[in-house]
C-alpha cells in the first residue's frame, strides 16, 4: 500500500475517528459523505471508544501477501458499544479460546509493513477486554 | 425491448492450463460457442473478467478479445463485478440485443489465475473485499464466508456436516461434467478432514483456483429461429442488485441480501415465482454460501439450507436440484467465467443434452452469480420454448 493512501486514513485508522449524521443520528465508521440512512450529508466528528464484543470472527491459517509470518491469526467482527459493527484482528490471545460474544477492547497495533517502500502501517487490534 | 435468445454456449475443460494464455483461453471458448450457434455472425462482445490486470498483468481484454476472435473493430466492452463479472456480461449483452443496438451479441467471461502464485491470487481475490476496512487487516475470502459460516451455524445451529454436503453433492454431479477442474467424488469425512484455511472453513469447503473462459451467442428470437436447430432458449428474467462492500456493515451476518433481492427481481420479470424454477446453478465458491443462497432465493426458509442439503433435496434427483454442473466447487471458479459458465450448464440441461447429470423434464432454469462476500449478485431466469 502507498503511503499518501494509507495516510489518508490515519484518523480512522489510529483514533476511530467517526461521523454521525446530525440529522438521524447513524454512525458512520468509515466515514460517509451520505447518510446511507436519511440520505443526509451533515455529520459531527466523533471517536468511537474502541469497545464491544465479538459478533463473529475466523482463525486465518492461509494468508494473503505480507500477512503469512503473522498465521495463524484471528479476525472478526466486532460490535461496538456504539450499535455499529466494524472488522479487525483480534490478538493478545490463544484464537481458539475466542468465543462470540467475548468482550473486547481496542488497541493501537502494527498492522502490517508494505514490501515495496518498507513502511510501517498501524492501527486497532482488538484484544480480551480484562478491564484494564 | 426484445425478447433474447440464446443460440450458442461454448467452454472447455477447466483447469490449471499452463499452455494457454488469457487471449487463447477466450478464443477457444468463443470460437467453441459460435460453433454451437451454427453462425459467425458477432456484432458486438461483452468481456466479463474481475481482475486480469492483477492475475495476468493484462487489462484491455475489450481490444484483445475481437482481435484474437478475428471479429476486428467489433465494438467490445469490459465488464466488471468481482466474481459476479461473468454474470454481468450476459446480462449486458441481453441489454444490447433485447434494446436493438446489435443482433448478435458474444458474451464471453474468464479469469486466467495460475499466472501467478497462490500468495498472489489470493491477494488478487481479495481485492473484491473491501480493501480498506477489510484487506487492510488480513483478511482473506475464505475468512470472509468463515465468518459468515459461523454466525449462521450460531443462528441457526447449522452444522459442519452439513456444509461438507454441499461439497459431496457437488463432486458427485461434477464428477459426471467433462469440463469439471476436479472431476473427483469426495466423502464427508474426507472434507471434515480436509486442512484447515479458515476456521470452520477447510480447504474442501473451497472452490479452487482456475483457469478457464465460457461464452455465450445472444441474439432475437426471431434470428435465432432462422439458424438454430437446438431448442429454443430465452432469458426470460433477469435480476440484479448490491449490497455493502464489507460484511460488516451488513443488515445481519448470516444472510445474502443482494441475492434475496436479485432473485425477487429476476422472478418479477419473468413472471414466476420460485416454485416454477427447475433447477438452478448458484455460486457455491464455499460450501456456506450454497446453503445461504438456497436460503435468499427462498427454495428453503432462512436456516433450512443446510438440513435440506443433507436430505437430499438439493441433489439430481431431489425436489429442487442445485449445481448439476458440480458448480465451483467441482468445476472449477475462474471467477470472470463462473457467470457466462453457468448459463452455459442451464442451457445444456434445457436442451436435454446433460447426459448422466440430466435433469428429467428441465424446462425452466436460474443461475445466480455472487461477487465479494455479497456485495453484488445477478440472477438470470431461462426457458425453453
Amino acid at each position: 500500500m502507498q503511503v499518501p493512501r494509507f495516510w489518508r486514513e490515519i484518523p480512522k485508522r489510529y483514533r476511530l475517528e467517526a461521523g454521525k449524521c446530525s440529522k438521524c443520528g447513524y454512525i458512520a465508521f468509515p466515514q460517509r459523505l451520505i447518510c446511507p440512512e436519511c440520505g443526509a450529508k451533515e455529520f459531527d466528528k466523533m471517536n468511537l471508544a474502541g469497545k464491544g464484543k465479538l459478533a463473529t470472527y475466523t482463525i486465518i491459517r492461509v494468508a494473503p501477501e505480507g500477512f503469512g509470518d503473522q498465521v495463524p491469526y484471528a479476525v472478526g467482527v466486532i460490535e461496538l458499544d456504539e450499535g455499529i459493527r466494524t472488522m479487525a484482528q483480534i490478538t493478545d490471545c490463544d484464537p481458539e479460546t475466542l468465543k462470540i460474544g467475548d468482550r473486547l477492547v481496542s488497541k493501537f497495533r502494527r498492522i502490517n509493513e508494505e514490501g515495496k517502500t518498507g513502511a510501517i502501517m498501524y492501527g486497532y487490534k482488538f484484544v480480551p477486554d480484562v478491564g484494564i | 425491448m426484445r425478447e433474447v435468445a440464446i443460440i450458442g454456449i461454448g467452454m472447455m475443460k477447466w483447469g490449471e492450463l499452463w499452455e494457454k494464455s488469457i487471449r487463447d483461453l477466450c478464443v477457444e471458448a468463443a470460437l467453441n460457442c459460435l460453433k454451437d450457434a451454427g453462425t459467425d455472425r458477432v456484432d458486438s462482445i461483452t468481456v466479463g473478467t474481475m481482475s486480469s490486470g492483477l492475475f495476468t498483468g493484462q487489462e484491455h481484454l475489450a481490444s484483445i478479445v475481437p482481435d484474437y476472435l478475428g471479429t476486428k473493430n467489433a465494438p467490445a466492452m469490459r465488464v466488471e463485478s468481482a466474481c459476479a463479472s461473468g454474470g454481468l456480461a450476459v446480462k449486458s449483452g441481453f441489454m444490447e440485443v433485447a434494446s436493438g443496438l446489435s443482433d448478435f451479441v458474444l458474451a464471453v467471461g474468464v479469469e486466467k489465475m495460475t499466472d501467478v502464485s497462490g500468495g498472489e491470487a489470493t491477494y488478487a481475490l481479495a481485492t473484491a473485499a473491501d480493501q480498506e476496512w477489510e484487506g487492510f487487516h488480513g483478511v482473506t475470502f475464505p475468512g470472509l464466508y468463515a465468518m459468515m459460516a459461523l454466525a449462521h451455524m450460531e443462528k441457526y445451529g447449522t452444522t459442519r456436516e452439513q456444509l461438507a454436503d454441499v461439497a459431496v453433492k457437488n463432486h458427485f454431479n461434477g464428477s459426471m461434467n467433462s469440463h469439471a477442474q476436479f472431476p473427483m467424488k469426495v466423502t464427508r469425512e474426507q472434507v471434515m478432514n480436509s486442512v484447515m484455511v479458515a476456521d470452520p472453513i477447510r480447504i474442501l469447503d473451497c472452490s479452487p483456483i482456475t483457469d478457464g473462459a465460457a461464452a455465450v451467442l445472444l441474439t432475437t428470437v426471431e434470428e435465432a429461429q432462422k439458424i438454430t436447430n437446438h431448442p429454443l432458449t430465452v432469458i426470460s428474467g433477469i435480476g440484479h442488485a448490491t449490497d455493502t462492500i464489507a460484511l460488516s456493515q451488513r443488515s445481519d451476518l448470516y444472510s445474502l441480501k443482494a441475492v434475496e433481492i436479485a432473485t425477487e427481481r429476476a422472478l418479477k420479470m419473468a413472471g414466476k415465482t420460485i416454485e416454477n424454477i427447475d433447477f438452478a446453478e448458484v455460486h457455491d465458491c464455499f460450501t456456506i454460501a450454497e446453503i445461504m443462497v438456497m436460503e435468499a432465493m427462498g427454495v428453503v426458509k432462512p436456516g433450512q439450507g443446510g438440513p435440506a442439503t443433507s436430505d437430499g433435496f438439493s441433489s439430481l434427483e431431489g425436489s429442487f436440484p442445485i449445481n448439476p454442473s458440480g458448480g465451483l466447487k467441482s468445476k472449477g471458479h475462474p471467477v470472470g467465467a463462473t457467470g457466462v459458465a453457468q448459463i452455459v450448464e442451464a442451457v445444456n440441461q434445457l436442451r436435454g443434452l446433460s447426459e448422466n447429470r440430466q435433469i428429467k423434464n428441465a424446462k425452466t432454469a436460474l443461475t445466480q452469480n455472487m461477487g465479494g462476500s455479497g456485495g453484488s449478485s445477478v440472477v438470470h431466469i431461462l426457458e425453453v420454448k
